[in-house]
C-alpha cells in the first residue's frame, strides 16, 4: 500500500500517493500543468521549465519535484502563467518554426502551447538563426532548425546495450541534439517512427511516409492541450 | 595511435566513468580527440560516439581538430582587458601571423580566448601548454613567440623570477605570485600540520567533530552559503554503501583566485580538511576537482598527497583509528566555469558534460555515483581544520552575527595593491576599497558577474551573507571605465560562454539580452529597451542552477545602480526602434552585385 497523501494546488486541496511527482498527482486530479521536456516512463530532466510552479516562494519544477504533505503549490497564476508564456516565446524566437509548412503542425506541442498562452507575438526578437538539417540516417531528417532541446529523444531513444542514438553537442547559446552518425544509419524502422513520436515538435520527421493525417485533423487541431487532462 | 589509445582505455578498465582522465591523455598524445578516435572509444565503452562526443564538445579545453605545438590561451576576463588584453592581442596576432582562435600554418602555434585564469591580480595572463604566463607586455609576447618559433622550449623562455612562497618549489616552478596581502584566523602559521589528524580526531567522535563545525556556525566559502555543519550531517545520516567527500576547486567565477593561493600555500590543510569530513561523515573516498587552469598545481598537488600516504595521513586505519580508510584522488577538469555548481562537478567527475542535475535529490544523498555526497568549497574544508584545533568559542568570536569568521577576498581592477585579503565579515565596502589603495573609484563588482556591481551610494554596506554575499571576487573600476562596454558586454559574453544550455531560459535569455544591451551600446535604445531588459531577465529566475538564475545580474545590476549610463545612450526622440539597419544588411549583397543601393528614407 502506498502513503496517500494531500496537497493543494492553487488553493484546491487534492489526494495523491507519496512518490509520484507534482506532474503527475496534478493529472490524475484534472489539473494540467503545461510540459514539455517531460516524457512519461522516463526520469524527468527539468530542461524547458514550462512546468515551473511555486513552493513556498521558491520556483520548482514540478516534473522533478516529489509531491510532499501538505504542500501549497502556485500553479495557474498570472505571474506563472506569464513566465510559461515567455518559455514559449523564446522558444520560438530562438528556433525556425514555421507551422504551415511543417508536417507536424496539429501533432506539435510547442505549437499547441503557444495557442494555449495565446502567444501572438513573441515580446523577442526573432534570431533567425543558420540552423542545419541532417538527413543521413535511411529513415529520419533530424531537422535542428525546429529542435527544442527536450532531451526527450535522447532519454527514450537507445539500444539494447543502453547507447543512445541522439546527444547533445556544445554548450550554452551553440547548444544542439545530435544523431549518432552510426546509429543513424543503421536504425531500424521501429526506432525512427518511435524517435518522431516522442519528439514534442517537429525536429525528428520519419522520412516515407508524410502528411497522412491531414493538417486540420490532427491531435491539437480538435481539442487545445491540457483539454484532454482539465474537468 | 590506436594501440595507445587502447592502453588508454585499458588504463582505465575501460570505465566510462573515468572520460575525462581518458581524454585528457588521449588528447596529450595525439594532440585533439578526432571522429575516428571517438568511433574507437565507442567500440570499447558502452557509449554511442554521440555520447562521446557530448562530453568532448562540451569542455573547453578539448580539441576535435588539430591543435598546435604550442597553443596560446589568452585570458579574456575583464581585469585582463583593463590592464592591455588589447595591446598583448595584437602582438601575439602579429607575431604569430594568425587571428585569435587559428592555428598556425605550420602547426606550431595556436592563439585561443579563454574564461577568466583565475590571475586577475596579475594580468594580462596566458596559458601556454599548461604553463601560466603573467604580467604580459606586448615586448614579452615578441620574445616568446620568437623563441618558440626558434624552437625553444617553454621552460627556456621563462625569464622571470618564479613567484612568491611555494610557487618557486621546482614541483611548481611557476611565475605565479600569490600576493597575500592580508592574514587573518585562516591564513596565520599558527598550526602544525595534521595536527588535528594525529591528536584530535583519535579522541574525538565523528558526531563530535559534526557539532563543533555546527556550533561553529560556518557556512560554505564557494558562494551559496550553506551551513556546513548541517550539509556533514545530512552526509553522515544518509545511506549508502559508500560516502564521497568532494573539494570544490573548480573556481571559476571571474575575478577569484583566493582557492589557487589556498592551494598553493596551504594544500596540506585542505587535504587535511577532507579528513576530517571523511571521518566525519564516514566517508572512504575524497575527490578534489581541479580547474583545468591550475593543472600547473596538479604534480605538487599529488606530491602532497603521496607524503600524506606515507605516513598515513592517508591510506588504511588512518592515525591508528580503527577502520577509517580514506583516500584522495584529484580529478582534473577540462574547462567549463558550470562545473562549479556541485552537481555538474559531480556530473563531470562521472565523465559526463557537466549539466546541473535538478534538485531534489540533493547531493548529501545522492551525489557521486548516486551515493551520498559531500561537496565543500576549498577555503570551507581548510577553515574546518582551524575550526577543530581552536574550538567552535573562537571561531564564534570572528565577523558578525549574522556571518561569523573571516572571507578570504580576492581584490583586483583598479586598485594598487590587487591580491588577497583575509577579512573577517561585516567589513564596509568603503574600507575594502581603502584597504586594497582604490581611488576614483566609480564601481566594485562584489561577488564576481553573479554578484552585484555597486557604486558609491552603496559603499557603505557590509560584506555579509545577508548584505552582500561574496564568494571572494571583488573587481574595482575607476571612473574611466565604461562600465556598459568594458564590464556589463564582458559579463554577459560570460555567461553566454558558461552556460551548459540546458534549460530553455539559460540557453536563450542571456542571448537576447546581450543584443539588447548591444543596441543600446549602438546608439539604437530606446527607453522601451531599458524596461524590456528588465522584465525579461525575470524568467531566468525559473532556470535550474545558479548561473542560470543569476546571468542576467551584469545586466540588471547595472541599470539598477547606474541607470543614467544606459538612458545616455539612449534615443529619447523616438519611442521605437527595430534596431535594424538596412545599410548594412545589404551591403554584402550589394558588393557582389556591384550596384550602388538607394536608400528613399534617406533622400
Amino acid at each position: 500500500m502506498t502513503n496517500k497523501i494531500k496537497i493543494k494546488i492553487d488553493g484546491k486541496e487534492i489526494i495523491t500517493e507519496e512518490g509520484k511527482t507534482i506532474v503527475e498527482a496534478a493529472k490524475e486530479n484534472g489539473i494540467f500543468i503545461p510540459t514539455l521536456c517531460n516524457f512519461a516512463g522516463t526520469l524527468p530532466k527539468g530542461c524547458c521549465r514550462m512546468c515551473t510552479i511555486k513552493i513556498n516562494n521558491r520556483f520548482m519544477t514540478s516534473c522533478t519535484t516529489p509531491a510532499a504533505h501538505g504542500m501549497e503549490v502556485e500553479n495557474n497564476t498570472k505571474e506563472i502563467n506569464d513566465f510559461r508564456k515567455g518559455i514559449v516565446e523564446l522558444l520560438f524566437v530562438s528556433g525556425n518554426h514555421f507551422c504551415p509548412s511543417c508536417e507536424k503542425s496539429g501533432n506539435c506541442e510547442l505549437q499547441a502551447l503557444a495557442y494555449r498562452y495565446q502567444m501572438m507575438v513573441p515580446r523577442f526578437p526573432y534570431d533567425f538563426p543558420m540552423r542545419s538539417v541532417d538527413g543521413s540516417s535511411p529513415y529520419i531528417i533530424k531537422d535542428q532548425n525546429r529542435c527544442i532541446l527536450c532531451k526527450r529523444c535522447i532519454k527514450t531513444i537507445h539500444d539494447d546495450q543502453g547507447r543512445h542514438y541522439f546527444a547533445f553537442k556544445d554548450r550554452g547559446h551553440k547548444l544542439e541534439v545530435i544523431l549518432d552518425e552510426k546509429m543513424g544509419k543503421e536504425m531500424s524502422q521501429a526506432i525512427a517512427k518511435k524517435a518522431m513520436e516522442n519528439c514534442p515538435v517537429g525536429s525528428i520527421i520519419y522520412k516515407e511516409v508524410g502528411f497522412a493525417t491531414p493538417i486540420g485533423k490532427r491531435k491539437y487541431d480538435h481539442q487545445p492541450i491540457g483539454s484532454e487532462i482539465e474537468n | 595511435m590506436k594501440d595507445r589509445i587502447f592502453e588508454i582505455i585499458s588504463k582505465y578498465n575501460g570505465d566510462s566513468y573515468r572520460l575525462m582522465d581518458i581524454l585528457h591523455d588521449i588528447q596529450a598524445v595525439a594532440g585533439y580527440i578526432d571522429h575516428a578516435t571517438i568511433a574507437l572509444l565507442a567500440d570499447k565503452l558502452p557509449l554511442s560516439a554521440a555520447q562521446i562526443e557530448e562530453t568532448v564538445s562540451f569542455y573547453h579545453f578539448y580539441s576535435d581538430k588539430p591543435l598546435a605545438k604550442f597553443n596560446i590561451y589568452l585570458n579574456d576576463s575583464v581585469t585582463a582587458n583593463m590592464n592591455g588584453r588589447k595591446e598583448v592581442l595584437a602582438a601575439f596576432e602579429a607575431a604569430c601571423g594568425i587571428k585569435q582562435g587559428q592555428v598556425t600554418s605550420d602547426g606550431t602555434l595556436g592563439l585561443f580566448p579563454t574564461s577568466c585564469i583565475g590571475m586577475n591580480d596579475q594580468e594580462p595572463a596566458a596559458i601556454i601548454n599548461d604553463k601560466v604566463f603573467t604580467r604580459l607586455t606586448p615586448f614579452r609576447v615578441k620574445q616568446i613567440v620568437n623563441g618558440l618559433k626558434h624552437g625553444l622550449s617553454l621552460d627556456d623562455l621563462v625569464v622571470e623570477e618564479c613567484g612568491d612562497g611555494k610557487n618557486a618549489l621546482p614541483e611548481i616552478n611557476s611565475m605565479v605570485c600569490n600576493n597575500i596581502r592580508r592574514k587573518g584566523a585562516l591564513l596565520n602559521h599558527d598550526y602544525k600540520l595534521f595536527s588535528v589528524i594525529n591528536d584530535i580526531l583519535p579522541n574525538t567522535s565523528s558526531d563530535e567533530i559534526i557539532d563543533i563545525v555546527s556550533e561553529s556556525n560556518i557556512r560554505g566559502r564557494g558562494g551559496a552559503g550553506f551551513p556546513t555543519g548541517l550539509k556533514w550531517k545530512f552526509g553522515s545520516r544518509a545511506k549508502g554503501e559508500h560516502r564521497y567527500i568532494i573539494c570544490n576547486a573548480d573556481e571559476g567565477e571571474p575575478g577569484t583566485f583566493k582557492d589557487r593561493v589556498l592551494l598553493t600555500e596551504y594544500p596540506e590543510m585542505v587535504f587535511e580538511g577532507m579528513v576530517t569530513a571523511g571521518y566525519a561523515v564516514g566517508a572512504d573516498m575524497g575527490l578534489l576537482y581541479l580547474r583545468y587552469e591550475y593543472k600547473y598545481l596538479l604534480s605538487y598537488l599529488n606530491g602532497v598527497l603521496e607524503s600524506m600516504r606515507k605516513n598515513n595521513y592517508l591510506g588504511k586505519n588512518i592515525s591508528g583509528i580503527e577502520d577509517f580508510d580514506f583516500d584522495i584522488r584529484i580529478q582534473l577538469g577540462a574547462g567549463a566555469y558550470i562545473c562549479g555548481e556541485e552537481s555538474a562537478l559531480i556530473e563531470s567527475l562521472e565523465g559526463k558534460r557537466g549539466e546541473p542535475r535538478d534538485k531534489p535529490p540533493f547531493p548529501v544523498e545522492k551525489g557521486y555515483m548516486n551515493l551520498p555526497t559531500v561537496v565543500n568549497n576549498v577555503e570551507t574544508l581548510a577553515t574546518v581544520v582551524k575550526i577543530i584545533k581552536n574550538g567552535a568559542d573562537w571561531f564564534n568570536k570572528l565577523g558578525n552575527k549574522d556571518s561569523v569568521g573571516t572571507k578570504v577576498l580576492s581584490i583586483s581592477g583598479d586598485c594598487r595593491f590587487p591580491g588577497i585579503y583575509e577579512v573577517e565579515w561585516g567589513l564596509k565596502i568603503g574600507d575594502v576599497l581603502d584597504m586594497c589603495g582604490a581611488d576614483n573609484v566609480q564601481a566594485i563588482q562584489v561577488g564576481g558577474p553573479s554578484g552585484a556591481l555597486i557604486g558609491e551610494k552603496d559603499f557603505h554596506r557590509e560584506l555579509s551573507y545577508s548584505d552582500l554575499p561574496t564568494g571572494g571576487s571583488m573587481i574595482v573600476f575607476n571612473k574611466n571605465r565604461n562600465l556598459l562596454t568594458e564590464v556589463v558586454l564582458n559579463f554577459m559574453n560570460f555567461f553566454i560562454e558558461e552556460s551548459c544550455g540546458t534549460c530553455s531560459t539559460c540557453r536563450n535569455m542571456p542571448y537576447v539580452l546581450r543584443e539588447k544591451l548591444l543596441k543600446v551600446i549602438n546608439g539604437r535604445g530606446v527607453k522601451q529597451d531599458i524596461e524590456d531588459m528588465t522584465s525579461w531577465a525575470r524568467l531566468l529566475n525559473v532556470s535550474r542552477c545558479g548561473l542560470g538564475q543569476t546571468a542576467a545580474n551584469p545586466i540588471v545590476s547595472s541599470i539598477k545602480n547606474f541607470r543614467p549610463l544606459y538612458e545616455a545612450l539612449l534615443n529619447h526622440e523616438v519611442e521605437y526602434d527595430s534596431g535594424f539597419n538596412l545599410e548594412t544588411s545589404v551591403l554584402e549583397s550589394c558588393k557582389v552585385v556591384g550596384r550602388q543601393p538607394i536608400f528613399h528614407h534617406n533622400a
